[in-house]
């Protein structure tokens, strides 16, 4: 078992991490502070592929795996993690149910401007009823002749009103399943200025403050029949199969952010004095930067062993639930106690290592929250 | 249009400097980077092939594992590398190094050279003008900014606290400042598809050369043996003394006497 990475994985690896630092890292304090989507940045990384790293080339991707994608949300995420989320979603939560579940025409439609970055794209499944129970939908469509019918709304909506695509699932009717009538669930490729579809509310939120979060509204909103994505009726599945590759993604953020405030606190505590001497020599310091690097390492395996799970293999929803559980906990852990180590200066928000910990937590609730990752470990564990 | 651009792998100094026995860097054993200069050079020529479609090929003479740098060219938009290898040229300085790359020149097509100023590690910004001197070429340094119109290289050439405008008829030989502009990075998939290449030793990604392809390279004028100036003394940076301690009550006091050493030293 080979823990190295290859040539061409160290060499995007080192491209991220430039990037980040010279292109992502001077904005970060801004963004956060002014809450402004970082449409500039988007159109960097846009020129340099990452917007669409594992989309095949045939869609205008740039053939990559999913470990290199893992890894560009992971090192953005060590000094942003609104930039890294923007990725992450764009890629796992758009891009992969389009490429996983569309007809070919929808594949040539959407991916190659979603890969380009000439579109973002967003994924639309909560609801203020509808959270963790995702079968607590409302939102409907109907069909009517050759249009479906969309009416309800969906809240939480990463890249919100920024995105050009939205992959929007719906209660497309009733069905009876195991005696009894449950709601047929469906997914719809919705475009933004589509009639009847408008924005509402932009939510203010602890962390990742760049990071657009919106309520999308659908009144009487029409789009064509063909926009339904996959099978009808199987807009469940497709939504749970996403926020499978979307936790991978999430992991990876949550991984940079604990990176990100573990270099942070190691510059830190190498300077900083009290009692005549750097932090740094004092073995309470020393130990607790052990554990810190110790839990990163390990999440850093769990996050990498779970992009090549959904490489390699047909179902990968285990793995990716244990990176993602692992990643945010660890990020949490990491980024408070680097506050911790920071004393006073770590709740000042020119340090650093403040906004990381209000950006660490989301990663424990979104794209499944820590609970539901429990619940997939451990179903998959007793069945 | 065809361009060239000559580039250099040279140490990257955050990982430390280790040298071999006669003077010379022990490249193998150190942390690499493309030359900055070099880089901009590099920028320059994607930006022509930007605007008129030119095809660039980069071109080094060093260790193997320039390769990688080559990759990295390749990534940024490059079209072609060569890589100019032997074991009896290594050991060059600047006259053999010259007499190598014009010779590996000679057995390509070209309408303009571009090669980085100076490279961090001898800082001589010897080559490029030598290069073109073999060549029997007009060379343009220090330049700033670049231009191509019908069939003139218009060159910005910074000169001390004014600046020079020359148009040069191609083909001729620029030197780049790091200060020409902003290198573009690389881009992902290209990144990968040149590394599997590579890998499978795709001779159109990478062209090497060694001794025996250079014909018109003069024994006399390569490698260690044929380089007239060799390294008499190569060291680690000096370090600094000590310098003088003190300490004051209060920052007054300091700022003070601070104030007074650097008005006595001529410093302000």
């Amino acid at each position: 078992m080979d823990f190295g990475l290859d040539k061409k994985h160290e060499m995007a690896r080192s491209l991220f991490r430039e990037f980040a630092e010279n292109e992502v890292k001077p904005l970060a304090q801004d963004v956060d502070e002014t809450e402004q989507f970082p449409v500039e940045t988007v159109k960097k990384m846009a020129r340099y592929g990452f917007m669409g790293i594992p989309i095949p080339k045939q869609y205008g991707g740039q053939g990559c795996d999913i470990l290199t994608y893992a890894m560009c949300v992971e090192e953005l995420s060590k000094v942003c993690g609104t930039t890294g989320v923007i990725v992450s979603a764009h890629t796992s939560l758009c891009m992969d149910p389009i490429l996983t579940f569309g007809t070919e025409e929808q594949k040539m439609k959407y991916l190659p401007k979603l890969a380009s970055g000439e579109w973002l794209g967003a994924f639309g499944l909560t609801e203020p009823g509808a959270g963790t129970d995702a079968q607590g939908q409302q939102t409907k469509a109907v069909l009517e002749g050759d249009e479906w019918v969309l009416n309800g709304s969906k809240c939480f909506i990463t890249n919100g009103k920024y995105a050009d695509v939205y992959i929007v699932i719906a209660v497309t009717g009733k069905v009876e399943k195991r005696g009894k009538m449950m709601k047929e669930i469906s997914a719809f490729i919705v475009e933004k200025g589509t009639p009847g579809f408008t924005f509402g509310v932009k939510e203010k939120k602890m962390g990742i403050r760049g990071s657009a979060t919106y309520e999308l509204i659908f009144q009487d909103c029409r789009i064509p029949k063909d926009a339904l994505l996959g099978q009808k009726g199987k807009g469940f599945n497709i939504a749970m199969h996403t926020l499978d590759g979307g936790r991978i993604g999430i992991a990876a953020q949550a991984l940079g952010l604990a990176e990100g405030a573990l270099e942070r606190t190691v510059d830190y505590v190498k300077e900083r004095k009290q009692f005549g001497r750097t932090l740094a020599q004092f073995q309470n310091t020393q130990f607790q930067l052990a554990d810190m690097a110790t839990r990163c390492e390990a999440a850093q395996l769990l996050v990498y062993k779970a992009a090549k799970a959904k490489e390699t293999q047909a179902q990968y929803g285990v793995e990716a639930a244990k990176a993602k559980l692992y990643a945010a906990e660890t990020a949490m852990a990491v980024t408070t106690k680097a506050v911790q180590l920071h004393g006073g200066y770590g709740y000042i928000r020119e340090y650093d290592v403040e906004r990381m910990m209000r950006d660490a937590k989301i990663t424990e609730i979104y794209e499944g929250t820590s609970e539901v990752q429990r619940m997939v470990i451990s179903a998959n564990l007793l069945k | 249009m065809k361009v060239i651009v000559c580039i250099k792998q040279v140490p990257d100094t955050k990982g430390g400097v280790v040298f071999n026995p006669d003077g010379t860097l022990n490249r193998g054993a150190m942390l690499a980077i493309m030359n900055p200069d070099d880089k901009a050079g590099l920028e320059a020529a994607l930006r022509l092939k930007d605007q008129f479609g030119a095809e660039v090929t980069v071109l080094t003479m060093g260790l193997p594992k320039a390769k990688d740098m080559l990759i990295e060219a390749l990534a940024m938009g490059a079209d072609k590398a060569v890589l100019v290898t032997d074991r009896k040229l290594g050991g060059a300085d600047t006259w053999a190094t010259s007499s190598t790359i014009a010779a590996a020149i000679r057995k390509l097509e070209y309408d303009i050279i571009i090669t980085g100023r100076q490279a961090i590690d001898g800082d001589t910004a010897q080559v490029g003008p030598q290069i073109a001197e073999h060549l029997g070429l007009p060379v343009i340094s220090y330049t700033q900014e670049l231009k191509i119109e019908d069939g003139y290289a218009i060159i910005k050439r910074q000169y001390d606290d004014r600046y020079h405008m020359i148009k040069a008829k191609l083909p001729c030989l620029c030197t780049a400042l790091a200060e020409l502009n902003d290198p573009r990075y690389q881009t992902v998939g290209r990144i990968f598809d040149y590394c599997d290449k590579v890998e499978a030793d795709d001779k159109d990604t990478i062209s090497t050369f060694s001794r025996a392809d250079l014909d018109t390279l003069r024994d006399e004028d390569c490698g260690l043996a044929g380089s007239p100036t060799k390294i008499a003394k190569a060291s680690d940076k000096v370090r600094k003394g000590a310098g003088t301690k003190v300490q004051f009550d209060t920052p007054e006091e300091s700022v003070a006497y601070l104030m007074e050493q650097l008005t006595t030293r001529h410093v302000i």
